[in-house]
């Protein structure tokens, strides 16, 4: 069974994010990079069932800059096979739609059983490549997957989606989308073996023209990004535990209108 | 209508729809001047349902009422979604953020070929563009993003917007469009709903509480509870707490967890890491609960009082019952 799966190259969270001198763009300088972390679980995903199988390929792709082969080398520390970087500046502006016709046109060229994805990434928390995917390859989507069994002729897949207030399980025919969800298992950390080995296997560039596509005007686009406007100074409640206890209730009522 | 503002229908799967929908009518109706018109996928409606869509100010609802619309699948409702749009015209399609509209309204928009704005917090007309602002890199910096053409599609996070109030007064027109859905290409097996903790969803509760690691154990998560009951909060968690398998992961706050923005927000030995910042930081009131003095917490708290959670716990649901039983 051949596996694809999408990632994402982001900002570690804890790292400082700053606007860049292009107010439409943040500066990337000395800002330190991760696999965005769905994606991960996305990865573990697809190992674990190749595992469960005894056979198969997991393939990883990503869109980005030069940079971005860093992230396809540490999927490929976790066991991936090989990789796929999309690597041309037609793609610089691209918007969900643009990097997910992007990934369409590698995943008709690879033609897996099974696209596996994050739920989104953290960087701008759009979610939609994932469902994008879904749709310009006309496959069946389940979104934000808690639990995920192959059947053993891999034709299709029982999948928990987890929805407000609970679980829904589904059977998905494959070839098939799905969005991993926090929970789903617990990412493998690579091993010295992994990261080693990971240095002779293929990471292949892609190039716009590889795939038949050309730049394309971005249908969403910033217009500007502005930092978080800062909170006004909070108010530190002094006093015994039941004074303070009582003046934070009083002010919540009184004062914040919050209760 | 080609300036219609539609606004796509969350419902609780038992013929109303949810309250969340107030806030994306009433700001359909905000932006586009009156022009919000909400459209319903369901198994289901009931007359309630439709009047509510109406008091809130939908001046239509379009009305797709088909059994395999139930449970939600995004290949039946993106092709019946997406035949409306092609007949209809709207200038705008708003969701919620929900778990199913977040990829229903992606699909969506791919299959119209349009830009897509997800989890949006303000919305305001430039000329004749729309221009949607939506927290980026952990919520730390703020995104103005436009579309190259319409429709517009966009989802709104909870708790944000003002709600639309509820005016029985005003009625929606109905249409109920002839809608031929496609097959269902996904089969449902079951549903397994969770075990009801009694307390509002965390997603659209206007107070919620979270313990963080300072809780120091699963089983002292009742204190927070219990609070939850007096003041009608949903208790979360942050992600230190959830890693320590003491909440299940669907309770926990943060980046890779829900995002919250409600009236209050009050967290008990929560240190503030930037990835549960990233879940809460748009909380109306934020206060904070915790014996280091130094937890960066304190740095986005409204209120702030450095003391054992042990002790302010209790203390505070004895004053909280005091002030509500008044």
């Amino acid at each position: 069974m051949k596996i694809l799966v999408a990632i994402k190259q982001v900002p570690d969270t804890a790292t400082q994010v700053k606007i860049g001198a292009d107010p439409r763009a943040i500066d990337t300088a000395g800002i330190t990079w991760i696999v965005s972390p769905y994606d991960e679980f996305a990865v573990e995903e697809g190992l674990r069932i190749k595992e469960k199988r005894g056979q198969g390929e997991v393939v990883a792709v990503s869109l980005g800059p030069e940079r971005v082969k860093e992230a396809l080398r540490s999927c490929l520390a976790m066991g991936c096979d090989r990789a796929i970087h999309l690597n041309d500046p037609a793609w610089n502006d691209a918007d969900t739609l643009a990097t997910a016709r992007a990934l369409a046109a590698v995943v008709k060229q690879e033609q897996p059983q099974l696209l596996l994805c994050g739920r989104q990434a953290i960087d701008d928390d759009m979610g939609a490549v994932t469902a994008q995917l879904a749709e310009l390859l006309g496959w069946p989507c389940a979104y934000w997957i808690m639990e995920e069994t192959v059947d053993a002729d891999g034709k299709s897949a029982r999948v928990a989606r987890q929805v407000e207030g609970g679980l829904e399980i589904f059977d998905i025919p494959l070839p098939a989308v799905l969005a991993a969800q926090k929970g789903l298992n617990e990412p493998r950390y690579p091993t010295l073996k992994g990261i080693m080995g990971a240095k002779k296997k293929e990471l292949k560039d892609v190039k716009a023209g590889d795939l038949g596509l050309a730049a394309e005007p971005p249908q969403l686009s910033v217009v500007g990004l502005e930092a978080l406007p800062p909170r006004a100074a909070g108010r530190i409640i002094q006093g015994d535990v039941p004074t303070a206890a009582k003046e934070l209730v009083r002010a919540l009522r009184e004062d914040a209108k919050a209760i | 209508m080609a300036n219609a503002f539609w606004c796509i229908v969350e419902d609780d799967r038992q013929g109303l729809p949810k309250k969340v929908m107030a806030e994306v009518i009433g700001e359909a109706s905000r932006v586009s001047g009156g022009h919000a018109e909400a459209v319903w996928l369901t198994d289901k409606a009931t007359d309630a349902g439709l009047a509510q869509l109406g008091a809130w100010g939908a001046t239509r609802v379009w009305l797709l009422e088909h059994a395999t619309f139930a449970p939600y699948r995004s290949e039946v409702w993106v092709g019946a979604l997406a035949d409306l749009t092609a007949k209809e015209s709207p200038k705008a399609i708003f969701g919620a953020v929900t778990s199913r509209q977040r990829e229903l309204v992606a699909r969506l928009a791919a299959r119209l070929g349009v830009g897509l704005a997800a989890d949006c917090i303000a919305f305001a007309m430039d000329g004749d563009r729309l221009v949607a602002t939506r927290p980026v890199y952990a919520g730390k910096i703020l995104a103005k993003v436009t579309w190259a053409k319409g429709p517009w599609v966009a989802t709104l996070r909870p708790n944000v917007f003002r709600p639309a109030e509820s005016q029985p007064g005003r009625t929606a027109a109905i249409e109920k469009p002839a809608t031929a859905p496609p097959a269902a290409v996904m089969k449902f097996v079951e549903r397994r709903e969770e075990a009801s903790t009694g307390l509002p969803e965390l997603a659209e509760a206007e107070i919620v509480i979270s313990g963080g690691r300072g809780m120091k154990g699963p089983e002292n998560y009742v204190i927070l509870e219990e609070m939850g009951r007096v003041i009608g909060a949903a208790v979360g968690a942050s992600r230190a707490a959830v890693d320590a398998g003491w909440r299940p992961h669907r309770f926990q706050i943060g980046q890779t967890g829900r995002t919250i923005s409600p009236k209050l927000y009050l967290g008990f030995g929560v240190s503030g890491a930037i990835q549960h910042l990233a879940g809460m930081r748009t909380s109306k009131v934020i206060v904070a609960v915790n014996k280091d003095a130094e937890a960066p917490i304190f740095k986005i708290a409204d209120y702030g009082i450095v003391a054992d959670l042990f002790e302010v716990v209790p203390e505070l649901t004895k004053e909280f019952k005091k002030l509500l039983e008044k």
